[in-house]
């Protein structure tokens, strides 16, 4: 097999674009998480608004909806003073049939600097990346079941503010593991930052033996995979899960899978509770727990908007 | 037109001949094979120094595109592809636009083939109507038009009693089954199960698609005594269980497409869309034991599963993406190169692709049996030749065929065809 | 004055009288990030200043974003009003004046300053903007591609990194 070059880095190993939190070393995930630190406090000023991509012109392209996730990237690139500009392709050019790198060729045409994308199909952003022009940097917002960057590296963001050192944490991702690419971006950014114990926490047809294999310890049983964590990440169920004979039910997944306080306090008693959101209360999480003392979800969004003003600000400043 | 081929090494797998020689080619006939008798006064002398003279490569899976994908290929370039690729013989799938379930497509079919005289066509007839699956086709008829064989292409039978009866049909005339072995529900994922898949967000292929149709297949065989070549091995537990059935005597043959003997799941890499097929690529163990089961004939033949796809369904997001690879103009390099990095030799590796498939297709070619794939006195003279120590890149832009993209883009190769002869006349030569 | 006769320590003493009759009541000191910022730190000590010092990074407000990227900076950290206040900002090295100036882009940021003035340890010349300093400790001249940066070892005293282009 021909060996192919990280498309995330130029030939110097800088960032151009964020695709994936694979192949990511861990000095760059340190080094956006730094960078995000700073943008946290410009959040806190009077004037929230730095001039770095003034001029730069940067893309939505949804072709997934999700207003939550593209509010937060257009707050991040207007407080880097860039233009926004928001393209529902869902309505529009896709749905008469236009093809992908069409759409791309046409807005770069529109002198796009950057492309910020979501899209239902796993790999969707790398064949972007491939075909934009060279100045062009693309930042992935969620591909399919493939990865999801951004929130992979605010949920390290938030740990590492509650928690400091990544090496000796024990952390549960807790749900519908195996359709996730919030589940495989933050296992692949827990192994590279060195934390020493994952757990997968799910029924066999959510969280399949094979996952082992990304480095986690698969657990069917609730109780044993929340046991001792000190952070727990809970995932979304989707409505698709009932239909695809995966699962009987809500209900019964919250039954056996669902954090309620009792589950909870089998964790450390200082242990932080996440979630990406939406959540579903009393599906995933009993409201007592998402409105509780150890939940961290507010804050995550917070310090989503100034990591992805990380993010855009440093693939912004390095060349292809 | 009488053609004289000097100084060739004359490598015939099926008799196991392999020295130097020469051929005599007249009225589209081998008339003499070694030496060459002095008063034999030739229209064209080739000189085949350096070169081997093998039989003309067959292939049994190598779809054309035509009726129906013409925005994919046309039988020109395909055909063109073949012969640049040595290949004089080729098997095509029924999935054309329509499918081949009437005799009138297939006798155009191959009444066009004839006209650009450059390799022989052997199409495959629809087992099913429309391959819907539910009734079946007139296959006494389709024989008559030049079908060799029956199959369902990419689009299994889900419902057993349709397949029971099928094959059942099919057994009273003797005819031949070509099934893929896929479950019809458990193989609608996009790339092998397992690590690269799950690390990739793709929906997985496991390997129990193949081996419960694989179970399905031999049982209804035992109870109908239905003769079946089953296309595409992907898996390393596939190729034992056919290696079992032969064992009990089912009278079943397998082939391999040079996809999966020399490529693996990892070589997907960055969402590569050239690597998107059917079956998907596995894992290492599974490309070890079908170079093992190559090696030790429970695979029979080697095949291109030549699939050229249009630029633009390759352009898309990986699991969007056509699958299929445009591969005959590299069948003869790919057995090569496996023939060299297994140890098994030139020799065995064009057994693969000449005489093997050949006894695939058995009877079904009818007088043509006695001499394709082979080197034979008075056999047609479909040849191939070929310069073994040559190498090269391959370079997609640079195929005949229509589909201009492949994964084996950039690799470099052993084995240059020069010269390809259906017939006796020259098809192909090498500028 | 010749850059091998720069004495950090000695240079330090003399911004340190320049800067005191600059001081004003409603006076706060901010450093530029890093050699200002240590220079800030000792001279909040020195002329007893009450409360704490600020410090001041350029990083968001750099005009050389495209070509270097984002810098290492520590960012800013301003620990009292800017309304209202003389902002005196310490620097260690002025040459073009372009960090000076997106300093001040950053300043405004926070607030309306009453008035900011600047001392620096060091003036190379060199200027592309029209920004000067109230006090200079030392003029020299150096080849554009010299650099001159303040260093502080681990006792706190200060010393030059100089590294001349061949």
């Amino acid at each position: 097999m021909l060996q192919q070059r990280n498309p995330q880095l130029n030939s110097h190993g800088e960032l151009i674009h964020l695709l994936s939190i694979e192949g990511l070393p861990r000095a760059v995930i340190h080094h956006i998480l730094d960078t995000a630190g700073t943008f946290l406090s410009v959040n806190d000023r009077e004037v929230k608004k730095v001039p770095l991509l003034r001029g730069k012109s940067v893309f939505n392209l949804f072709f997934e909806n999700s207003t939550r996730t593209r509010t937060t990237f257009e707050i991040a690139a207007k407080r880097l003073s860039a233009d926004v500009i928001n393209l529902d392709i869902a309505r529009s050019s896709a749905a008469k049939g236009e093809s992908l790198l069409d759409t791309i060729a046409n807005l770069s045409a529109m002198h796009a600097d950057m492309f910020v994308v979501r899209h239902s199909e796993s790999g969707a952003p790398y064949l972007i990346a491939k075909h934009c022009a060279p100045h062009v940097h693309v930042v992935n917002a969620g591909d399919g079941r493939h990865a999801h960057p951004t929130q992979a590296l605010l949920d390290m963001y938030t740990i590492r503010h509650y928690k400091q050192d990544f090496t000796k944490l024990t952390v549960a991702i807790v749900g519908d593991i195996v359709h996730s690419r919030v589940a495989r971006s933050d296992i692949h950014a827990l192994t590279t930052l060195g934390v020493p114990e994952i757990r997968a926490v799910g029924p066999k047809t959510l969280v399949p033996g094979d996952l082992k294999e990304m480095g986690v310890r698969v657990c069917h049983d609730m109780a044993e995979g929340i046991r001792g964590a000190d952070v727990i990440i809970m995932l979304r169920l989707q409505n698709e899960r009932m239909s695809g004979a995966m699962l009987p039910s809500a209900g019964e997944f919250f039954k056996n899978y669902g954090l309620t306080p009792e589950k909870l306090a089998l964790a450390k008693p200082d242990a932080i509770v996440m979630h990406p959101g939406p959540i579903n209360r009393g599906v995933e999480i009993d409201s007592a727990v998402a409105d509780g003392t150890q939940s961290v979800i507010l804050p995550q969004v917070t310090f989503g908007i100034a990591v992805r003003m990380a993010v855009m600000s440093t693939i912004a400043g390095n060349n292809a | 037109m009488k053609i004289l081929i000097k100084n060739g090494r004359l490598v015939d797998p099926a008799t196991g001949r392999d020295e130097p020689g020469d051929v005599a080619i007249a009225a589209g006939r081998v008339v003499a094979l070694g030496a060459v008798n002095p008063d034999f006064h030739p229209n064209r002398t080739i000189d085949a120094s350096g070169l081997v003279v093998a039989p003309g490569l067959v292939d049994l899976a190598a779809r054309l595109r035509e009726p129906g994908h013409e925005h994919e290929g046309m039988l020109e370039s395909e055909m063109a592809a073949a012969v640049a690729g040595g290949v004089t013989s080729l098997v095509c799938p029924p999935d054309t636009d329509p499918p081949l379930d009437e005799p009138g497509l297939v006798e155009m079919l191959k009444f066009r083939a004839r006209n650009l005289n450059q390799a022989h066509l052997y199409p495959l007839g629809t087992l099913t109507r429309g391959l819907a699956g539910e009734v079946l086709t007139e296959m006494a008829e389709l024989t008559e038009a030049g079908c060799v064989g029956f199959s369902q292409a990419e689009a299994p039978i889900a419902d057993t009693l349709v397949l029971q009866r099928a094959l059942q049909y099919a057994s009273t005339f003797g005819y031949t089954v070509w099934l893929r072995p896929q479950d019809a529900h458990l193989g609608k994922g996009v790339a092998a199960s397992g690590a690269l898949a799950t690390r990739l967000g793709l929906s997985g292929v496991p390997v129990v698609a193949e081996t419960i149709a694989l179970h399905t297949i031999f049982e209804l065989m035992r109870v109908t005594g239905a003769r079946v070549h089953l296309c595409r091995l992907s898996s390393a537990a596939g190729v034992d269980l056919v290696r079992r059935a032969k064992a009990e005597g089912l009278p079943v043959t397998c082939d391999v497409s040079v996809n999966h003997l020399h490529l693996i799941d990892m070589d997907i890499g960055y969402f590569n869309a050239a690597m998107r097929l059917t079956p998907p690529l596995r894992q290492q163990r599974d490309r070890d034991a079908i170079r093992a089961g190559l090696a030790d004939g429970t695979i029979d033949a080697l095949v291109s599963d030549h699939t050229p796809v249009d630029e633009d369904a390759k352009n898309l997001p990986f699991a969007e993406a056509e699958p299929g690879a445009t591969g005959l103009e590299l069948l003869l390099s790919l057995a090569l190169k496996w023939g060299e990095d297994s140890g098994a030799g030139l020799a065995k590796a064009l057994a693969t692709v000449t005489c093997a498939p050949v006894k695939v297709l058995g009877d079904a070619l009818g007088s043509l049996q006695s001499s394709a794939g082979r080197l034979v006195e008075g056999g047609m003279a479909d040849l191939c030749l070929f310069d073994p120590a040559a190498r090269w890149t391959v370079e997609p832009r640079a195929f005949r065929s229509q589909g201009k993209h492949s994964p084996f883009a950039g690799f470099e190769l052993p084995g240059r065809v020069r010269t390809t002869l259906v017939a006796g006349h020259v098809a192909y030569e090498d500028k | 004055m010749t850059v091998n006769q720069l004495d950090a320590e000695s240079l330090y003493t003399a911004l340190l009288a320049g800067v005191k009759p600059l001081v004003k009541p409603n006076t706060a000191l901010v450093g530029v990030w890093s050699g200002g910022a240590w220079l800030a730190e000792r001279l909040q000590r020195d002329l007893g200043l009450a409360g704490e010092h600020g410090v001041i990074s350029s990083a968001l407000h750099r005009d050389d974003f495209s070509q270097r990227g984002m810098s290492n900076a520590d960012p800013t950290k301003l620990p009292f009003e800017v309304d209202g206040r003389a902002i005196l900002l310490i620097d260690d090295v002025l040459y073009t004046g372009r960090t000076t100036r997106a300093v001040i882009n950053e300043l405004f940021d926070f607030g309306r300053p009453a008035s900011v003035t600047l001392a620096v340890l060091v003036d190379r010349g060199g200027r592309e903007l029209p920004i000067e300093a109230a006090f200079t400790a030392a003029r020299i001249a150096l080849a554009p591609d010299d650099r001159l940066r303040l260093a502080r070892d681990d006792a706190g005293r200060f010393s030059f990194d100089i590294k001349e282009s061949d």
